[in-house]
């Protein structure tokens, strides 16, 4: 008998025979990486038995998340990324974000520091402290974290070609304020495969940039046992138009391709392991994002431990900051993205990260507004104090519709690694543009979809009427450009040219060699050798890359 | 198609240090799949290397994509260069997370449009082929 409205189903099938009764709605159906989606998941997604293999929080394989009392023990560290102009004016903007209730740093480089040249390089003009804070020198870098608690504050830097560099300049300036390395707390991103991949910011060919990080896992394992040398980086590949599926398989491939670099070299995998974190995106596709963090979880405790045999379980820990997405961000009616980054870190929160960053809705316009920083700090605030979703660990565990998308984002990621390893490893992948070409294929297939209407952007696309209007942007004073440039010259001039001489050359000989780079680093920071001058000589030895122009 | 009949030659830069190519890599394959012949640079370009560029594929429009913030200093040395080089029939767009205010001023130096984020590809297909058909139909 055909089922009628008024039935109220008793079984699966019955359900299925109603659900037909009523046309769906003319859309797709799937997430926005396109995995397809069902009406409705029940205990055949999730049959009881897999149950057994989420695991309980902190406990392998992590599913539920990497400590065993999560939120109630402690909250996420709330660390908005910032950067601009001088070391001053980001100093304070940090002292700022500190006073405001944020519980770390997070340090963001202009163009020319990522990219290892100085502010007063032909290549730099208009780009110094534009995106981000000009670092050239040491003495810049003092200025910084000048009156910051640098033994008590968590500090992050974003930087990735040159990390090895900063991480000299960062030491140095701590160590004149009488802190010891083994007393700084931290990350830095360094994870130059993704560089290659997605956010293309680089000084040196594949090669020798994969020894430099290998060089800073292995000194850092011996001399700053609260640093994390390298945070395997997923956002800038997602931003880079990448699916969430494509996220999680490049970024862990890049991780464990690490780990294989810091193996070789003959470091144990316990010694630096519990230190390597990560860094995800928060796009706005809810579930398949907190999935996507689930899955992360278990695939890195899977591997440390069964590849690669690591014995403690910090090392199959997989720790990680999400940022939102700021891909997501849209320049048409702005205060929307107020919601959209809320309902991303929500995302980010559901997944169990252990830091978030929120965008500001004003950054598809420009850097953000103080009063635009502080609402998405709000944000953060309102989630972990107003909304209870920290009251309980993983609360969509055992959601059978979370366990199964969780279940499918791990096969789509072991489907990339066998693709991967295919070709030779993630170096060779990146080296032939696999994950680039995959990446800029999923990045038009999304755009096609905008503009075809299949998929909505509010206020982009559809609901377009009623723009906000002129939204006031942080305007960054080009003096400021000006006056880096100024510092610089007056650091170069106050130099021992004998000192810095002996530096370059045991620095170029270091780089010729085969031993740890990172001394000689140390030495030409302290001899106030400047970051571009540093990167020209390691250039000397490695050379540059180039980048095969492909669309 | 170009008042000259040929199919339409447009450059997509990426001028300046930042790395974020999303935008230009799908502008210019939508370009390309419109009928247009791309030439995409590639990344970290100076406004020197772009405008060789421009004067050796004899184009017909030069799109910037700049994310990085540093539009006011590289637009107007592109457009400068452009202009010591006596190309007068090249029609430039610039992209980007480029604000309201600077759109006018990169428009007053002669930047046929800005285009920002959530501009669609079509709009910009549509807007070269105008505006180059109707340059190539002027008088010189």
């Amino acid at each position: 008998m055909a089922p009628a409205l008024d039935h109220v189903p008793v079984s699966f099938e019955e359900w299925l025979a109603a659900y037909g009764l009523n046309p769906e709605r003319d859309v797709p159906f799937r997430t926005m990486s396109g995995v397809p989606i069902d009406p409705l998941y029940t205990e055949r997604d999730f049959p009881a038995e897999r149950d057994q293999g989420i695991g309980l929080p902190g406990q392998f394989p992590f599913t539920r998340g990497v400590y065993p009392s999560m939120y109630r023990g402690r909250l996420w560290t709330m660390r908005q990324f910032a950067g601009f102009g001088t070391a001053d004016e980001t100093n304070k903007r940090f002292r700022y974000l500190l006073e405001h209730g944020q519980t770390g740093l997070s340090t963001a480089f202009d163009m020319p520091s990522l990219m290892g040249l100085d502010s007063d390089h032909q290549r730099s003009l208009g780009e110094v402290g534009r995106e981000g804070v000009a670092i050239d020198t040491v003495t810049d870098m003092e200025t910084l974290f000048g009156g910051i608690p640098l033994d008590e504050v968590t500090v992050s830097m974003t930087i990735n070609a040159p990390a090895a560099i900063m991480l000299a300049f960062y030491v140095v300036a701590a160590e004149r304020r009488g802190l010891g390395r083994e007393r700084l707390g931290g990350t830095i991103q360094t994870d130059i495969l993704k560089e290659y991949i997605a956010q293309k910011e680089w000084c040196f060919p594949v090669d020798p940039a994969m020894r430099l990080v290998t060089d800073m896992i292995e000194w850092c394992s011996e001399h700053m046992p609260r640093w994390h040398p390298v945070s395997i980086s997923g956002y800038h590949i997602r931003e880079a138009g990448a699916t969430a599926a494509q996220e999680l398989a490049f970024t862990l491939k890049d991780g464990l391709t690490y780990v294989e670099h810091a193996i070789a070299r003959g470091v144990d995998v316990d010694d630096f392991a519990p230190r390597l974190s990560f860094f995800f995106n928060a796009q706005i596709d809810f579930f398949e994002e907190i999935a996507k963090y689930r899955a992360a979880r278990r695939i890195w405790a899977r591997e440390l431990r069964d590849t690669f045999g690591a014995k403690k379980p910090e090392s199959w820990r997989m720790r990680f900051h999400t940022q939102t997405a700021g891909v997501s961000l849209t320049a048409q009616q702005p205060l929307n993205n107020v919601v959209r980054t809320a309902i991303e870190a929500l995302a980010g929160v559901l997944g169990g990260t252990q830091s978030l960053h929120t965008n500001s809705f004003d950054e598809a316009l420009a850097l953000p507004t103080e009063d635009a920083v502080r609402i998405a700090l709000r944000t953060q605030q309102i989630i972990a104090h107003e909304t209870g979703v920290v009251n309980t660990i993983d609360p969509l565990g055992g959601a059978y519709f979370v366990e199964s998308l969780t279940d499918r984002m791990e096969e789509l990621c072991y489907e990339y690694f066998d693709r991967i390893d295919q070709i030779g490893g993630m170096v060779e992948a990146v080296k032939t543009g696999f994950p680039q070409r995959e990446i800029a294929d999923a990045a038009f297939e999304l755009q096609r979809e905008i503009e075809s209407g299949q998929r909505i952007v509010v206020g982009v696309n559809a609901f377009t009427e009623g723009d906000d209007g002129a939204t006031p942007v942080l305007w960054i004073d080009p003096a400021l450009e000006r006056k880096q440039i100024e510092r610089l010259r007056a650091a170069k001039a106050d130099r021992d040219s004998a000192a810095l001489e002996q530096a370059f050359a045991a620095l170029k000989a270091a780089a010729a060699g085969l031993q740890n780079i990172m001394p000689a680093l140390l030495e030409a920071a302290r001899a106030h050798a400047s970051e571009g001058e540093i990167v020209a000589a390691l250039q000397e030895v490695w050379g540059d890359y180039r980048e095969q122009p492909v669309f | 198609m170009s008042a000259a009949g040929r199919r339409l030659r447009v450059v997509v830069a990426k001028p300046g240090l930042d790395g974020h190519d999303r935008g230009a890599k799908i502008i210019a394959r939508a370009l390309r799949d419109a009928g247009m012949e791309v030439i995409y640079t590639g990344l970290h370009q100076t406004p020197d290397q772009i405008v060789e560029t421009v004067i050796q594929e004899d184009a017909d429009a030069v799109g910037l994509s700049i994310l990085s913030g540093a539009h006011m200093t590289l637009v107007p040395r592109v457009v400068e260069l452009l202009r010591e080089h006596d190309v007068d029939d090249v029609v430039v767009t610039v992209g980007g997370t480029i604000p309201n205010e600077d759109v006018a001023a990169l428009k007053q130096l002669g930047v046929a449009e800005v285009f920002t984020p959530g501009a669609s590809t079509e709009a910009i297909v549509d807007f070269l082929e105008d505006s180059c058909g109707r340059r190539a139909r002027m008088p010189v």
